[in-house]
């Protein structure tokens, strides 16, 4: 049985430009798909295509077990969407906007008006509920923006790139709402440029390039590829290269590369912050000088360079529509 | 789903010219928030048509010839109908920049992705169009009785006539504003949608009989202004506020201004509407 969101050969052309070239997708009822990809990938063009507001030029697509080429409307009945740019009416307070949204899913007056004292609460939006939404910050309109698709709590949600622009603090905060989301059993596709964002939402990732699906797996497969997490050191003395090189060894789950002339050490490992302190305590131990260490995660580039031995090229963006 | 949220799910599909309806209002609502939020457009929208009253009737007022007669008084009370009917078409470009608007905002999408009437928002946005139209004209009328505009100047008219001159304006004006959604849909930018908005007007509103009288222009000319939809309404106004100056063409419109203006509206409503409205479902984007 497809799953709960299912695509099959999505193709999209704008003039010369190959947008899909042939998606496919499955995602299981009740998980989150990660569709990862840089700038220009076709993740925008694919959550427009399954959101019926684009016509695919071929292909197949199913949402909540609906047919979206040719029954639009119903699958609109059953979907959410929170696109790529914050969709909300400035001049409409908080509370008128997700009013709005409400009527126009065909609930009653009351109901809307309760649903959207509920959403408020619940996307921390209460006291900033009666202020125009221009007066709101990146990260509430976004919560507002996502609160709007939220209102008939949809069985399957599309979130295009939920969290670029947002600074750390709030990129946070809105991980946890999402997490709250999917744990009542919403089926959820999301777009996004960062591996760690797909790492911490996502059951499975796709990654995406050219229009294409190119790799698929979780999080831990795909790490498994690019190595994984590594402690990069930069020792001060160059003759302090053959120590550190020891005392990484210890600690690594692979072997260590050296470059000599930037004085830099790379050791995969597993264990996180809590190895990065010992590695630490460790060099300082035996005397050794560092100029710089970090714990570095594999990144979506890295990622693009051990699936296409190239790293993941931007592509100008189109003027969002 | 809890139960909570089953009961606010969705209602089944009601009849489809209600939803339509309800939806329309909806979005009219909205906008019409919007517009008193934005109160200075709303002024911006009356300066412009009281400097025309103003500077036509006491710049032009002297020099005007008005079927025959080059009295101050008669260009006045002349002049109103042809301000009225170009104030009223000014509407184009404020729906036109309201629908660019959301379609750059991304909030078209939104839209899009609901379970709404597909011309929902466009009706809607048309519907405030057409309040602020009739706030406007009330304002302008005021302004036009303080500068010693009369209607029944020329003849008789009652207070239904006068109902049915305002009446036709609005419906022109409304007929208009899906021209603007038709040219907001199709522009990138407000501001162009705005100024694509205006240019023609000026034209059309100027080759008119609105502010001059048609019979002193050149033959060929002469008959675009007759039959300029244009013309059609303000010569409409002028009979039913019984004001000088009615052309007394042969051309059709002019002899039947209050079909002729009924018709061109209806026309101008029916087709640019389903334009518009088939332009938003395609709006791929
Ligand atoms: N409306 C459009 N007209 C022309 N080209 C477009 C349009 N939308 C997207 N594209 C092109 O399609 C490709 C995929 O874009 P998009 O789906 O927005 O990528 P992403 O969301 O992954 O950044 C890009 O090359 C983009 O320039
Ligand atoms: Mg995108």
């Amino acid at each position: 049985m497809p799953g709960a969101i299912y695509a099959e050969g999505l193709v999209k052309t704008f003039g010369d430009v190959r947008a899909l070239d042939g998606v496919d997708l499955d995602v299981p009822e009740g998980t989150v798909l990660g569709l990862l990809g840089p700038n220009g990938a076709g993740k925008t063009t694919t959550v427009r295509c399954l959101t019926t507001l684009l016509r695919p030029d071929s292909g197949k697509a199913v949402v909540a077990g609906i047919d979206v080429l040719r029954h639009p409307n119903e699958v609109r009945r059953s979907i959410g969407l929170s696109g790529q740019f914050a969709a909300v009416d400035e001049y409409l307070t908080g509370r008128e906007n997700l009013q709005m949204v409400g009527r126009l899913y065909q609930m009653r007056a009351r109901a809307a008006k309760a649903r959207a004292q509920e959403l408020l609460e619940q996307f921390n939006l209460a006291d900033a509920a009666d202020r125009p939404a221009k007066t709101y910050s990146g990260g509430m309109r976004r919560r507002l923006d996502l609160a709007a698709a939220l209102v008939v709590s949809p069985p399957v949600m599309f979130m295009d790139e939920p969290t670029t622009g947002l600074d750390p603090r709030n990129r946070q905060q809105l991980w946890e709402v999402i997490k709250q989301l999917v744990s009542g059993g919403t089926t959820l596709l999301l777009t996004t440029q960062y591996l760690e964002e797909a790492d911490h939402l996502a059951h499975e990732i796709a990654v995406v390039d050219h229009g294409r699906v190119i790799a698929r797996g979780t999080s831990d497969q795909l790490k498994a590829r690019t190595g994984g997490e590594r402690v990069e050191v930069v020792v001060h003395d160059r003759e302090d290269i053959a120590a550190a090189s020891e005392v990484l060894r210890g600690f690594g789950k692979g072997d260590t590369t050296v470059e000599q002339h930037t004085r830099r050490l790379t050791v995969p490992v597993t264990g996180g912050a809590k190895l990065l302190a010992e590695v630490i305590r460790e060099l300082d131990g035996r005397g050794i000088e560092i100029d710089d260490i970090g714990l570095r995660r594999p990144t979506l580039d890295d990622v693009f360079l051990s699936l296409t031995g190239h790293v993941a090229e931007e592509k100008p963006e189109e003027a969002a529509k | 789903m809890s139960a909570v949220t089953d009961a606010l799910r969705v209602a089944p599909t009601a009849n489809p010219v209600i939803q339509s309806f309800r939806d329309s209002m909806v979005v009219a609502k909205r906008n019409l928030i919007r517009m008193s939020r934005i109160p200075e457009m709303i002024i911006y929208g009356l300066i412009q048509p009281i400097m025309f009253v103003v500077l036509f009737t006491y710049v032009f007022g002297g020099s005007m010839q008005i079927g025959g007669s080059t009295s101050a008084t008669d260009y006045k009370n002349f002049l109103m109908a042809g301000i009225f009917a170009q104030t009223v078409t000014f509407a184009t470009a404020s729906s036109g920049a309201g629908i660019a608007d959301d379609m750059h905002k991304g909030l078209i999408d939104r839209f899009r992705s609901l379970p709404m009437a597909r011309g929902a928002v466009l009706t809607g946005r048309t519907l405030a169009d057409l309040v602020q139209t009739a706030l406007t004209l009330v304002v302008l009328a005021v302004v036009a009785l303080l500068v010693g505009w009369r209607v029944g100047s020329n003849g008789d008219t009652n207070v239904g006539k006068v109902l049915g001159a305002f009446g036709l304006l609005l419906l022109l004006g409304y007929a208009f504003t899906w021209i603007g959604a038709l040219i907001g849909m199709s522009v990138r930018t407000p501001e162009a949608a705005t100024s694509s908005g205006l240019i023609w007007l000026f034209p059309v509103t100027f080759i008119s009989n609105a502010f001059v009288d048609t019979s002193h222009m050149t033959p060929w000319l002469r008959h675009i202004a007759e039959w300029n939809p244009f013309s059609a309404t303000a010569q409409a106004c002028r009979v039913l506020f019984a004001n000088p100056g009615q052309s007394q063409s042969d051309a059709w419109p002019m002899q039947h201004p209050v079909w002729a203006s009924l018709i061109y509206s209806a026309l101008i409503l029916l087709i640019f509407r389903t334009l518009a409205v088939r332009k938003y479902r395609r709006a791929a984007g």
